[in-house]
């Protein structure tokens, strides 16, 4: 973990109640893709846990919903406001087991972290293929830019209104490596019963800190207790109970 | 230059931080971001005889100016928190530690401090009396001058270190219950645990914390806390550790004239975990402003 002051560079909307933020400030310690960003904004008592979306030579891309007093807060952020984050935060994802051709899963603002792992593990020479999954068109964000990356992206809207009708799950073929993805429980659930290789899930949680000290985040795990923030957000699906 | 030092129970603390129970884990993984060894001690994660998972999730709510918490006492239990974690900690911080206990009944408060006050590492006891008491309908032991009398007697017999009785502020008279536990023997009160509180969620309509209620702190509930440390401080004649949203050099002052003698810090740690590194380098100079000498000098200095 590393605190710094962070500049807005940018704060733009890309899609419905969906913003990109890109902050400059120091990213010598934001090595992994899945890792969080945690922001203090003033009025609200905790910081804000973003997923890292991009990260390089100085400035770090945040994706965010407007879901809440502390993201609207944010949408209001112009140019040139400085901000106190907390960075380097979670364990990210292990690229070390993606074999040759892994599929990527991302819904929603689930997406974001799922970029910088798709750059890496295409930066690796790995055949990438990503599914983005939506509510309906007009929340649909970033299939341009994954397929600028070179991989593979198919995108599902679940009321159809976009690319293929249905969850992820609809779109999920046979003849990957491996899986890596993102993205509310149900849409996890889904893929962690029709998966079948192995893969890594990243969680979300209300957090109180985001680097392991309130133990408000704690999940039962195969291996023990696990706290989302610091022991995760990213699960092996090994290691994941789902609590009935 | 003045004198930041002050005397817990009859042990000198260079300066009278102490990040509180629950905030802070067992301090090792802080000394990942600062040298701990700067702190007066720390207060480690509320420890109880057998291991605990807590409650589910949602366990935060965030508040104007503070938070819910309801983790429901997570901890590995006692055996381990001295076979795994003590050991972790002494690689990192050469100071005694305050020993942060909750139990479920008289009898595992005793098992528990008696394990604790064995441990070269532990220089105090500090007894969470705010847990609900299995054996008497589940009400909490810390809000009748009798049950915590009771824990206080039990745990003292067991003992040899100082035993220092965390109360809680949801009574009607916390002044009768910090009596209690001085005549039971207790050499030391710290105040306050966090305050019941709750949130809902409009959009679901339903409790934002998974055990409906939880302990409210933060800068919110800090009035409440200078009040019953004066309160407390103004009626028993061992040493008061106050705490309660301070998140400031100005607001650990303002805890010593209410009678504190040191200052646990809370959910300051958790939105900005150099919070008691900072204090400890803002105090000289915030003291130098008030024209403090030594911090133990103004300790009760209100009347």
């Amino acid at each position: 973990m590393k605190q710094g002051i962070y500049t807005v560079k940018s704060n733009v909307k890309i899609a419905n109640s969906v913003y990109k933020m890109e902050l400059s400030g120091d990213t010598d310690g934001l090595t992994k893709s899945g890792q969080f960003i945690n922001i203090m904004i003033e009025g609200m008592y905790l910081r804000r846990p973003i997923s890292v979306c991009d990260c390089e030579n100085g400035v770090i891309t945040i994706i965010y919903k407007v879901v809440g007093k502390g993201t609207e807060a944010m949408a209001k952020m112009e140019i040139g406001k400085e901000l106190d984050v907390l960075t380097d935060l979670g364990n990210g994802y292990d690229l070390s087991k993606a074999g040759d051709n892994p599929l990527l899963l991302g819904g929603g603002v689930g997406v974001p972290p799922l970029y910088l792992l798709a750059k890496k593990l295409i930066a690796e020479g790995k055949k990438v293929s990503v599914i983005l999954g939506f509510n309906t068109k007009d929340e649909v964000f970033y299939e341009e830019e994954f397929k600028a990356l070179g991989a593979d992206v198919k995108v599902t809207t679940a009321d159809g209104s976009y690319g293929i009708k249905g969850f992820v799950t609809d779109a999920m073929e046979s003849g990957y490596s491996y899986f890596y993805t993102c993205g509310p429980e149900p849409m996890l659930k889904a893929i962690y019963k029709k998966a079948d290789t192995s893969g890594q899930m990243s969680f979300e949680e209300r957090m109180g800190c985001g680097f392991g000290a309130c133990m408000g985040c704690s999940c039962k795990t195969v291996t023990g207790y696990k706290r989302i923030c610091k022991d995760g957000p990213v699960l092996e699906k090994e290691e994941i109970l789902w609590e009935v | 230059m003045g004198s930041m030092k002050v005397n817990l129970c009859g042990i000198e603390l260079d300066n009278p931080l102490i990040p509180a129970s629950g905030t802070f884990g067992y301090g090792y993984e802080f000394a990942e971001f600062y040298d701990i060894n700067m702190l007066g001690t720390f207060s480690f994660k509320g420890t109880t005889k057998d291991a605990r998972f807590g409650n589910p999730t949602p366990r935060i709510a965030e508040c104007p100016m503070g938070m819910i918490n309801a983790v429901g006492l997570q901890n590995p239990g006692v055996e381990k928190v001295i076979s795994e974690e003590l050991p972790k900690l002494k690689k990192c911080f050469d100071k005694k530690v305050m020993a942060n206990v909750s139990g479920f009944s008289v009898e595992d408060y005793a098992y528990t401090c008696e394990k604790l006050d064995k441990c070269e590492q532990v220089g105090w006891l500090e007894v969470n009396v705010s847990c609900p008491n299995v054996h008497g309908g589940g009400m909490s032991f810390g809000t009748s001058p009798e049950a915590a009398a009771q824990v206080v007697k039990a745990v003292k017999e067991v003992t040899t270190k100082p035993v220092i009785i965390k109360l809680s502020p949801n009574v009607t008279d916390i002044v009768a219950i910090a009596k209690a536990c001085e005549e039971a023997g207790a050499d030391g009160i710290s105040l306050i645990n966090t305050m019941l509180g709750m949130r809902i969620d409009l959009k679901t309509k339903k409790p934002v914390i998974a055990n409906k209620m939880g302990g409210f702190s933060g800068p919110a509930i800090f009035p409440v806390a200078v009040r019953m440390v004066y309160q407390v401080a103004n009626a028993v004649k061992i040493p008061v550790v106050g705490m309660g949203g301070v998140s400031s050099a100005e607001d650990v002052i303002e805890m010593m004239l209410a009678g504190a003698c040191a200052v646990e810090i809370g959910a300051a740690n958790l939105v900005n975990p150099y919070v008691c590194r900072d204090i400890i380098n803002e105090l000289p100079s915030v003291m130098k402003k008030y024209n403090i000498e030594n911090l133990s000098d103004i300790i009760g200095g209100v009347k």
